[in-house]
């Protein structure tokens, strides 16, 4: 327990740094993103084999560090928006990330300095890797969400009013959508729209920001944290959730097996809930998971354990591997953790964004380290 | 060729062991005989047939159908041998170049498998509308280049499953340019998911000429012994496939053994529904019964190091079987996972051996009576320790597959199932039916005919009703030509996924048809 309730871990920690992303580092990044995507994101495969395709051709990414930019230098976020489960089949052409660059180059008038992961969680925390290298840009260590959320303007930036835009769709067959909207807001519904005539999915570039614009809003440290937490996860034999303690904090809810799991599609969205009963020390007791995507909250006995912005994540309970949430099944055994969310969503602005209530819920944040104990 | 069903011989060809039975109309087991596979197909199969039929008393005229389930394929691939060399075509430029052909796939088999591979222009999207024009010239030229050293073609399209109209135009281009050549289609061999797609449909083609031998040998055999019978293989889901089917998409004969043991359980104890748990030398695999099928997996399955989306049974496998070793050590008992495998009767303790197995702990418990009981004495309590970690490792694997919390009946089968309790708490009665270790002959001897559809399909102006009627109608279709009869067919498995994301609404259908052999 703690008395500060805005005190998250220790993030951005230039201790231990990634420099650089091979195929190793790509491989723990892709299982990091399940643990750090709170169950939405998609399955990262697609964007791992794409990243790896890369990295064998052109050699490791280099990562910086976002004081490493320069005051004028710019910095293209980028992410796939749309539902994975179509680009599983309509994969990327590979000409996205060049195309994303060129498009807001010409758009700025300035060249670019590096790219950046939108969220860091699913397929969105990979493929950026894959651009990063298409271009020839570092990739900076770091991203806007910290985790991952469902809209446009669930991104940090948002939160210093800085826009979205100009913004970048790109589809399969180079076509480019420019967007200037009124707000972030707008942009998310305007994005959403031509997500649909594309059939689905498509790729975009946006919160285009210099290197001073960038330091305030971006969560610093994240390829970082989700590298060491795939590979924490990936090599710890005995007490995988121990290790992830150590890297992020992590406070069990529950350990025990899902009983009941509904998903159904509403307004673009997947939407359900999964049921999950205690065993061992837990037994005797239920948990349930309502999800939009990611997991927003827990609930027991109607009271919420945990809710977004902290990162509710199910963990298979022998390996400590994410479970997005299009994989949940009756009979898995999970231990459900949360993760402090980034610092910026603890705010009154932030959790205007993101916390319980911007999704339905009423009820108030309550930072997880008040209400939980940590697992060590 | 016969008329109608009488006399059918049912064949498992399994790792270790063959097995054989003879059943009449009634289903009534005639015979049935056990031997160990051997490494030559054609002589295994034919030792098989010729000792079943000693074992009977009716003329080999009366056998009218035979059916064999084979772990051959699969084989072949984790062993690597007698795969035909694929030329790899996927339609889909520009997009998917971001991922070129058999990227995640073990370097020794892609270089095995592959003669080369081109990504072309063409595909759909999800509406089915094209995302460019298809690309025969490129095709052709590709084909050129491989001609010679391709055994076969495997093409798969962007959102084939929805519109296999590219899939086709390459299959004629390839006709073309190389003549008659073995050609896989993917849209008729996985689901969604482009690249598990793929690499099922690069193995299917790979598998042609495994393909061939099987049906050969079982030809062979079948004249040897001077039957003349319809013959058929099982497939994945436990239904038959024609020998003509066979040869264009051996790839679902992969899953066929536990498909059928699974299926010849629910046979034997008239169960429809319940978990079926079969038990053999090395392992156990764990499958659940709906409606009298085993339940697909949802998820992809890994063949011999890639992943595939085609229709497998769900399956847990866990390293407990009759001969599964059992270790007291510094840290406490330990069991398995290696096994004594074949070499039970000769290395258990019961039998006079060293190696402490479940069997052994089996006869301590006085579930199974073979040996010599007296053999075990002094160390009940280890065997003890180490059955009730075996009992726990079942529980927990039936409890992960079964589907709610509901209570189910758990049937027993395979020859080593006799290690397993009598009760697991939470579900009902283990139940051991007759004949429990010749179950997957069994259930190859009592496979229907089955046919299915898995598509996407755009509602347009469409009812969702006139939609499922067309998937339904082209599963029963589908199942009537692989030799169904067409008034006994029934719809025994339909699943309705909508699709996010899109401005008409798509929704994924997939529908199966099942029934018994027709009169041939």
């Amino acid at each position: 327990m703690t008395s500060n309730p805005t005190a998250a871990p220790a993030r951005g920690d230039t201790t231990d740094r990634i420099t650089h992303l091979g195929e190793e580092e790509i491989a723990d990044l892709a299982v990091g993103c399940t643990v750090l995507a709170g169950g939405g994101g998609g399955d990262p495969r697609i964007g791992h084999l794409m990243a790896l395709n890369m990295v064998r051709e052109h050699g490791p990414v280099p990562v910086i560090d976002v004081t490493e930019v320069p005051d004028d230098g710019l910095v293209i976020s980028a992410g796939m928006i749309g539902a994975p489960t179509v680009m599983v089949e309509k994969i990327p052409s590979g000409a996205e990330g060049p195309v994303i660059r060129s498009t807001i180059e010409q758009q700025l008038g300035v060249k670019a300095h590096a790219m950046m992961p939108l969220e860091m969680g699913g397929l969105n925390g990979v493929l950026p890797v894959a651009w990063a290298s298409a271009t020839g840009l570092p990739l900076v260590d770091g991203d806007l969400m910290g985790r991952a959320f469902p809209e446009i303007q669930m991104c940090t930036p948002h939160l210093y009013d800085i826009p979205a835009w100009p913004c970048v769709m790109v589809d399969e067959r180079s076509q480019a959508i420019i967007f200037e909207p009124r707000d972030n807001v707008w942009l998310e519904k305007l994005a959403r729209n031509a997500v649909s005539t594309l059939g689905g999915c498509a790729c975009a570039g946006l919160y285009p920001m210099t290197g001073a614009q960038a330091r305030g809003p971006v969560i610093r440290g994240t390829v970082s944290t989700a590298v060491r937490i795939g590979r924490t996860v990936r090599t710890a034999r005995e007490d995988p959730f121990g290790a992830l303690d150590a890297e992020v904090g992590l406070y069990p809810l529950i350990t025990g097996k899902v009983i009941d799991v509904d998903r159904r599609t509403a307004g673009g969205f997947v939407r359900g809930s999964a049921v999950i009963e205690g065993i061992e020390g837990d037994r005797g007791r239920l948990v349930r998971i309502e999800f939009q995507n990611e997991n927003l909250v827990a609930l027991e006995d109607g009271e919420a354990l945990a809710t977004v912005p902290d990162i509710i994540t199910l963990l298979d309970k022998h390996t400590a591997y994410g479970i997005v949430t299009e994989h949940i099944r009756y009979g898995q055994r999970v231990v459900v953790g949360v993760i402090p969310s980034p610092a910026p969503w603890r705010t009154p602005r932030g959790l205007e964004v993101v916390g319980p209530r911007a999704f339905g819920y009423d009820v108030d944040y309550v930072p997880v380290e008040e209400t939980h104990a940590r697992v060590g | 060729m016969p008329a109608s069903v009488d006399l059918r011989i049912g064949i498992d060809v399994g790792g270790t062991n063959t097995d054989a039975v003879v059943l009449d109309r009634e289903n009534t087991l005639l015979a049935k005989f056990k031997t160990p596979t051997t490494p030559d197909l054609t002589s295994g199969i034919s030792l098989a047939i010729e000792s079943v039929l000693a074992g009977l008393d009716e003329p080999v005229e009366r056998i009218t159908h035979v059916m064999l389930g084979t772990t051959h394929a699969t084989n072949a691939i984790l062993e690597r041998r007698d795969l035909y060399k694929v030329a790899v075509v996927r339609i889909g430029a520009p997009a998917t170049t971001s991922i070129p052909p058999l990227l995640d796939w073990p370097a020794d088999l892609a270089e095995v498998v592959s003669a080369g591979d081109v990504v072309i222009r063409g595909g759909s999207e999800i509406s089915g509308d094209p995302l460019t024009d298809f690309d025969a010239d490129a095709l052709a030229q590709f084909l050129r280049s491989v001609q010679g050293t391709a055994q076969a073609v495997a093409v798969t399209g962007v959102f084939s499953p929805v519109s296999a109209e590219h899939e086709f135009l390459a299959e004629k281009v390839v006709h073309e340019v190389l003549g008659d050549i073995p050609v896989s289609l993917s849209h008729g061999i996985g689901a969604l998911g482009l690249l598990e797609r793929e690499n099922a449909c690069v193995l299917n083609a790979a598998l042609v000429g495994v393909a061939r031998k099987v049906v050969a040998g079982l030809t062979e055999s079948l004249q040897r012994n001077k039957i003349d019978a319809v013959s058929f293989l099982t497939q994945n889901d436990g239904t038959l496939m024609g020998l003509d089917y066979v040869l264009r998409f051996p790839v679902l004969t992969i899953g066929s053994g536990p498909a059928n043991s699974m299926r010849g359980a629910g046979y034997l104890t008239n169960i429809t529904d319940g978990v079926v748990v079969d038990v053999g030398g090395t392992s156990s695999d764990i499958g659940i019964l709906i409606n009298g099928f085993p339940r697909e997996s949802s998820t992809a399955v890994d063949i011999g190091g890639v992943r595939t989306n085609f229709r497998m049974p769900d399956l847990v496998s866990i390293a407990v079987g009759g001969g599964t070793r059992i270790r007291a050590t510094a840290d406490g008992i330990t069991v398995g996972p290696d096994s004594v495998g074949y070499r039970l009767r000769t290395e258990a303790l019961v039998f006079g051996g060293g190696s402490p197995t479940l069997s052994d702990a089996a006869v301590a418990a006085g579930r199974m009576s073979i040996g010599d009981p007296e053999k075990v004495a002094g160390r009940e309590e280890t065997l003890k320790a180490a059955q009730a970690e075996a009992d726990d490792q079942v529980w927990n694997a039936i409890d992960q597959i079964r589907p709610s919390r509901m209570s189910v009946p758990v049937v027993a089968v395979g020859g080593g199932s006799l290690i397993l309790p009598k009760d697991l708490p939470g579900f009902d009665d283990v139940l051991w039916p007759e004949n429990y270790d010749v179950a997957n002959a069994i259930g190859a001897a009592i496979a229907s005919v089955s046919g299915q559809v898995d598509k996407v399909f755009k509602l347009g102006n469409r009812t969702r009703e006139e939609i499922l009627a067309e998937a339904t109608t082209a599963a029963s279709d589908e199942a009537v030509s692989a030799g169904a009869d067409p008034d006994e067919v029934e719809i025994v498995e339909i699943e309705e996924v909508p699709m996010a994301y899109l401005q008409d609404p798509v929704v994924r259908i997939r529908a199966k048809a099942a029934g018994p052999l027709g009169a041939v």
